[in-house]
């Protein structure tokens, strides 16, 4: 196993078992993440992106295989709070403000008061939501309700960000933008992200690695290394070299599951 | 604009309070009218529709009393008497209502720790909760009587007897309701307390307990109501002197049909009074909590 690896995947496969037989979510899955990198999981519904994720976040247990996460198990990483976990839904609680919203884990994690609120802050205005702190989550746009759902997983300061589709229910408008600031976040931080998505021409503009995933059994179609710069610009998706990437990810997307064509 | 908004909210409130109250009149009217006739033969008196109609009205013992002579009855036995004296309507129902608070406060302080038992143990769910509903399926005015008995026994008496099947009867919509609120939290909202490992404590007080409020509110709404009755079943088995139910057994004993009336009258403007209450505090308590919308 790599010391210095975020996370640690060799061999891993969780089976599903229903009424009608076994599904096998994940099969077969090796990855291997460096800290500081973005990652990004694509593929079509059903190719255990989202399962994958929640298996590294100790949400789902592997019934085969290996993985370590901060060179633990999911389980361990889990209760040191290794990680921070965005969900599709902002999953905010709508009795919260957003400012006690973003508190939470902080509560739980038994914090002060004092220690707290400039948590509070300091994520808040990383996410661009000073000033909004009274309001209740109902209040908000849904772009803004997401970001807010991002201060509350970086408030619990992990190096490790889960991210399950984000920003999937946002329009295109919203979404570039939040991807322009999530880049911007990422420079800042240098945290390590694992982000699950459906667009390809999200996965190529925010990643430096693109795991392209297939369905039935869920596994790795291919991994691709993205030779864009780090500091990246919205434009950035204009030039030949972004394009290129895009159509490896499409070509590698339509080969996983030629076989239903 | 505004009057014509309120118009047509009252309106048709005031058409149905009208249609129900001429309805009562004329079922007064018919229901009093063969003891008024049979009085009429043997007194031996000519007698007219005009008369008959006065005389059904104003009975002192009527099979169906008259909506002004009950209102007369509760204007003479409230703000007539003081509110110490036994006669008084205000001082009964005050008996009643005060063992009805306890009764509900008890039943669901009982029904929320249940739900909570209920929700966090399998063995519990399983084993405490097919109880919980037999127990509704035993008619009140048959266990009444043993509780009142059983407890006197013990040493208890009072108020607490009553409160208790008060609580007998709310504390199971309090259990029902919560044990569903309790697992209303989304999928996600849970989730996102695994990601934190939050202790089972911590996932009850900060998701689990807020998410059932709204819950909590609508189940005492039923709650109190049931309370309500459970006070008044209580006073009618003992022979108690005092309450509401006591009031209705007099009132039977002697065929004081309008006491009887003006009991019910009282009981259901409490009833009303305390539903409504618990309403407040529902929007009250919603709003505090940015839920209301």
């Amino acid at each position: 196993m790599d010391d210095t690896s975020v996370i640690d995947i060799n061999d891993l496969s969780l089976t599903f078992k229903t009424g009608d037989g076994d599904v096998h979510a994940l099969s077969n899955i090796d990855l291997d993440v460096k800290p500081g990198e973005f990652v990004s999981l694509i593929g079509p519904s059903g190719c255990g992106k989202t399962t994958l994720l929640r298996t590294i976040a100790d949400l789902e247990q592997p019934t085969a295989g290996d993985i370590s996460v901060n060179g633990m198990s999911p389980h361990a990483a889990r209760m040191s709070r290794a990680y921070g976990y965005v969900f599709q839904a902002a999953a905010l609680y709508p009795w919260r403000t957003i400012a006690r919203n973003v508190s939470l884990p902080l509560e739980i994690m038994g914090l002060d008061a004092a220690t707290r609120q400039k948590r509070v802050a300091e994520n808040l205005q990383l996410v661009n939501l000073e000033g909004f702190e009274k309001k209740f989550p109902w209040q908000l746009s849904g772009g803004m309700q997401q970001r807010a759902s991002i201060a509350r997983a970086l408030a619990v300061e992990p190096d490790l960000l889960l991210m399950d589709e984000p920003f999937g229910a946002l329009d295109e408008i919203v979404r570039d933008h939040l991807n322009e600031q999530l880049l911007k976040l990422w420079a800042k931080t240098n945290k390590t992200i694992i982000f699950v998505t459906h667009s390809i021409p999200e996965a190529v503009y925010l990643s430096s690695k693109i795991v392209v995933m297939s369905p039935r059994p869920g596994r790795i179609h291919e991994i691709i290394d993205s030779s864009l710069p780090r500091d990246r610009t919205l434009d950035i998706r204009e030039t030949t070299e972004f394009h290129e990437i895009a159509h490896r990810v499409r070509e590698g997307l339509r080969q996983g599951h030629s076989y239903e064509d | 604009m505004k009057i014509k908004a309120v118009a047509s909210k009252i309106g048709p409130v005031v058409i149905v309070v009208a249609a129900i109250v001429a309805l009562w009149y004329v079922g007064a009217v018919i229901m009093n009218t063969p003891w008024q006739k049979d009085m009429y033969q043997r007194a031996k008196v000519e007698w007219t529709t005009s008369q008959l109609i006065r005389d059904t009205l104003a009975q002192k013992r009527p099979v169906l009393p008259a909506p002004h002579q009950v209102l007369e009855e509760i204007y003479k036995t409230t703000v007539l008497k003081k509110i110490t004296s036994k006669r008084s309507l205000i001082y009964h129902a005050w008996v009643t209502l005060s063992s009805t608070m306890l009764g509900f406060i008890i039943g669901t302080i009982l029904g929320i720790v249940l739900a909570i038992g209920i929700v966090h143990n399998r063995a519990l769910d399983k084993s405490l909760m097919p109880w919980v509903v037999s127990s509704q399926t035993i008619p009140i005015l048959a266990i009444a009587p043993m509780i009142i008995v059983v407890l006197n026994a013990v040493g208890i008496q009072g108020l607490l007897p009553k409160a208790f099947i008060s609580t007998y009867l709310s504390f199971f919509p309090v259990t029902v309701g919560m044990v569903k609120g309790l697992r209303s939290p989304e999928l996600s909202h849970l989730d996102l307390m695994r990601t934190y490992s939050a202790s089972q404590w911590q996932v009850l007080w900060k998701l689990r307990w807020p998410s059932s409020v709204p819950y909590l509110f609508t189940s005492m709404k039923i709650a109190i109501a049931a309370a309500l009755v459970g006070a008044i079943v209580g006073e009618l088995p003992t022979g108690a002197v005092e309450g509401l139910g006591a009031r209705l057994l007099a009132g039977s004993y002697y065929g004081q049909t309008i006491q009887i009336w003006s009991a019910l009258f009282m009981a259901a403007f409490m009833a009303g009074s305390l539903v409504a209450l618990v309403g407040f505090a529902n929007t009250y308590v919603l709003k505090r909590m940015g839920m209301a919308t």
